[in-house]
């Protein structure tokens, strides 16, 4: 049984062809990440696999009633619209406070509640999004780079939450990330995108494909050589060789 | 205008049916439009449409001039030609224009358009003034009539789509994932926008349209800690503006309209001093 499937889709922006003849499905229970380089139209894919964006050719196919969690990229509240996590949980079904609450404590986030979205830290704010997506009860949660201006523990912790959750509920999970380093702890199958997909396996046979080195540029140092080309320019100090040691750190989760 | 001519006149009429009294009247029409400027104005304050606000009621000016010059009701063509203009301004987003400068443009041209278009009406004499600022002490019972029905039609297409509405507001991805269309919430928010500049129109006059919706919804954000008390807090605060604004054009002679943005304004500029401390 599939969850959800997308068969040959072409998407096209502005004239411009982003997807050509992509094709991916998601079985249930499973973590799939789309991983690529900026650019690369895992946005797009993800929008287009949500039916936000009008396909070019191919086609989206999903269960009958599936119930679905979306987490989008970026979600910047205006200051203006006074707005408690409590409040927002209700967007647009009306939740009882009870399982608001609940919600957020499985999250790790109780005491946003009665807190304005705008006061939130990064970490909060992107496990309240987390916590309205579990409200749907989701077969399949949907995550645009949700770890976006998280530091490295806010990140790692995010993704052993989202495993976590799997774990407990079964839920299928579809995110996309340019974070090797993340997609190997965390993924059971990894679609390697660049406008079209490019190789897609489990996270040890991408890491190795030639399709997959070509497309980063990568030497002998494989999954290192990209995670460090991504975070060069935010996170130089943190650089050492001391990231050759991130796969084990995390295991110990 | 008996006010002025007896001061007796309050105690006098009492007996006669409470809307005979001009300023009943006005009260009542002012009082409608502040309960549905209130929320309506509190999507323009969230969405950063406070000049799409303005490129809308200004557009009124010209519905009036062709109103006049097809012998439609004012009401229908100030209609109209919002929607039109509200229609172009999604229309222009949409495909990308830079909406700052666009809006600059059509708010400033419809305006300059419609006073244009009335000067070429000869046989009528039109009095401009109670366009651009509203006749507020001249509302009749049929124009409470229409004012009530479109600002209640306008408070009921709100409340029937008040979540839908919030969420496209907060993402349009997201309301879209919840099997929302944004695209339809933004309809509804147009076509409100559109009647309540209808309604407004003889209340506050087409220049400060936009003060109705903005002001009393930006002074009751400091004052919530949700949309639906802001929401209500900015009628509420609309309502006293109103209510004080007639006060002061009754007892200092000033103008009704401008009178009650006035009024609107103090309330906000009070509000702004006992805004909470922000974090973060």
């Amino acid at each position: 049984m599939t969850l959800l499937s997308v068969t040959h889709a072409c998407v096209r922006l502005g004239g411009h062809e982003v997807l050509h003849d992509v094709s991916l499905s998601i079985a249930p229970g499973e973590i799939v990440t789309i991983l690529g380089p900026n650019g690369s139209g895992k946005s797009t894919l993800l929008r287009a696999a949500l039916g936000i964006l009008p396909l070019a050719g191919g086609k989206i196919t999903r269960k009958l009633g599936l119930r679905l969690g979306y987490v989008p990229q970026r979600l910047t509240i205006d200051r203006t619209m006074p707005l408690t996590a409590g409040r927002f949980l209700s967007l647009p079904h009306r939740v009882p406070p009870a399982k608001a609450r609940t919600a957020l404590e499985k999250v790790g986030v109780p005491e946003a509640y009665d807190r304005p979205m705008a006061g939130l830290s990064g970490g909060q704010f992107q496990r309240v999004l987390l916590a309205r997506a579990l409200l749907v009860e989701p077969e399949l949660l949907v995550l645009d780079e949700p770890t976006q201006g998280l530091d490295q523990p806010g990140e790692a912790a995010f993704y052993r939450l989202i495993e976590e959750l799997r774990q407990e509920t079964g839920t299928a999970v579809l995110m996309v990330s340019h974070d090797l380093h993340v997609v190997m702890a965390a993924s059971d199958r990894v679609i390697c995108l660049n406008g079209h997909v490019c190789c897609e396996g489990t996270p040890q046979v991408v890491s190795n494909a030639p399709e997959y080195r070509a497309l980063f540029g990568l030497g002998t140092q494989g999954a290192l050589a990209l995670y460090r080309h991504d975070h060069d320019h935010t996170h130089d100090h943190e650089h050492d060789h001391h990231h050759h040691h991130h796969h084990a750190e995390k295991t110990d989760a | 205008m008996t006010m002025n001519t007896t001061i007796t006149t309050t105690i006098t009429t009492p007996r006669k049916p409470m809307l005979d009294d001009f300023l009943v009247r006005a009260a009542l029409a002012g009082i409608a439009l502040a309960l549905a400027a209130g929320p309506l104005g509190s999507f323009v304050v969230w969405r950063r449409m406070a000049y799409f606000g303005d490129a809308t009621s200004h557009a009124a000016i010209l519905g009036v001039a062709l109103a006049l010059a097809t012998d439609l009701p004012i009401g229908l063509g100030t209609l109209i030609v919002a929607l039109a203009m509200a229609a172009t301004v999604s229309t222009l987003a949409a495909k990308g224009w830079a909406m700052d400068t666009t809006l600059g443009v059509l708010a400033h041209s419809a305006l300059a358009f419609g006073l244009v278009a009335v000067s070429f009406l000869p046989t009528v004499r039109v009095d401009l003034s109670a366009y651009l600022f509203g006749d507020i002490l001249a509302v009749s019972k049929l124009d409470l009539l229409y004012i009530w029905t479109g600002a209640l039609a306008v408070l009921a297409l709100l409340l029937w789509r008040w979540q839908g509405l919030l969420t496209a507001t907060l993402n349009e991805d997201l309301a879209h994932a919840s099997g929302l269309n944004p695209d339809r919430e933004r309809l509804i928010l147009t076509l409100a926008l559109a009647l309540t500049v209808a309604v407004a129109l003889k209340v506050i006059g087409a220049l400060l349209i936009a003060a109705m919706l903005i002001i009393p919804a930006a002074a009751a954000r400091a004052l919530s800690r949700s949309p639906e008390t802001m929401a209500a807090l900015a009628a509420a605060i609309g309502i006293l503006a109103v209510l004080g604004g007639l006060q002061l054009s009754l007892t200092e002679d000033t103008p009704a309209g401008p009178s009650i943005v006035a009024v609107a304004a103090l309330i906000f500029a009070i509000s702004a001093v006992f805004r909470p401390r922000r974090n973060g």
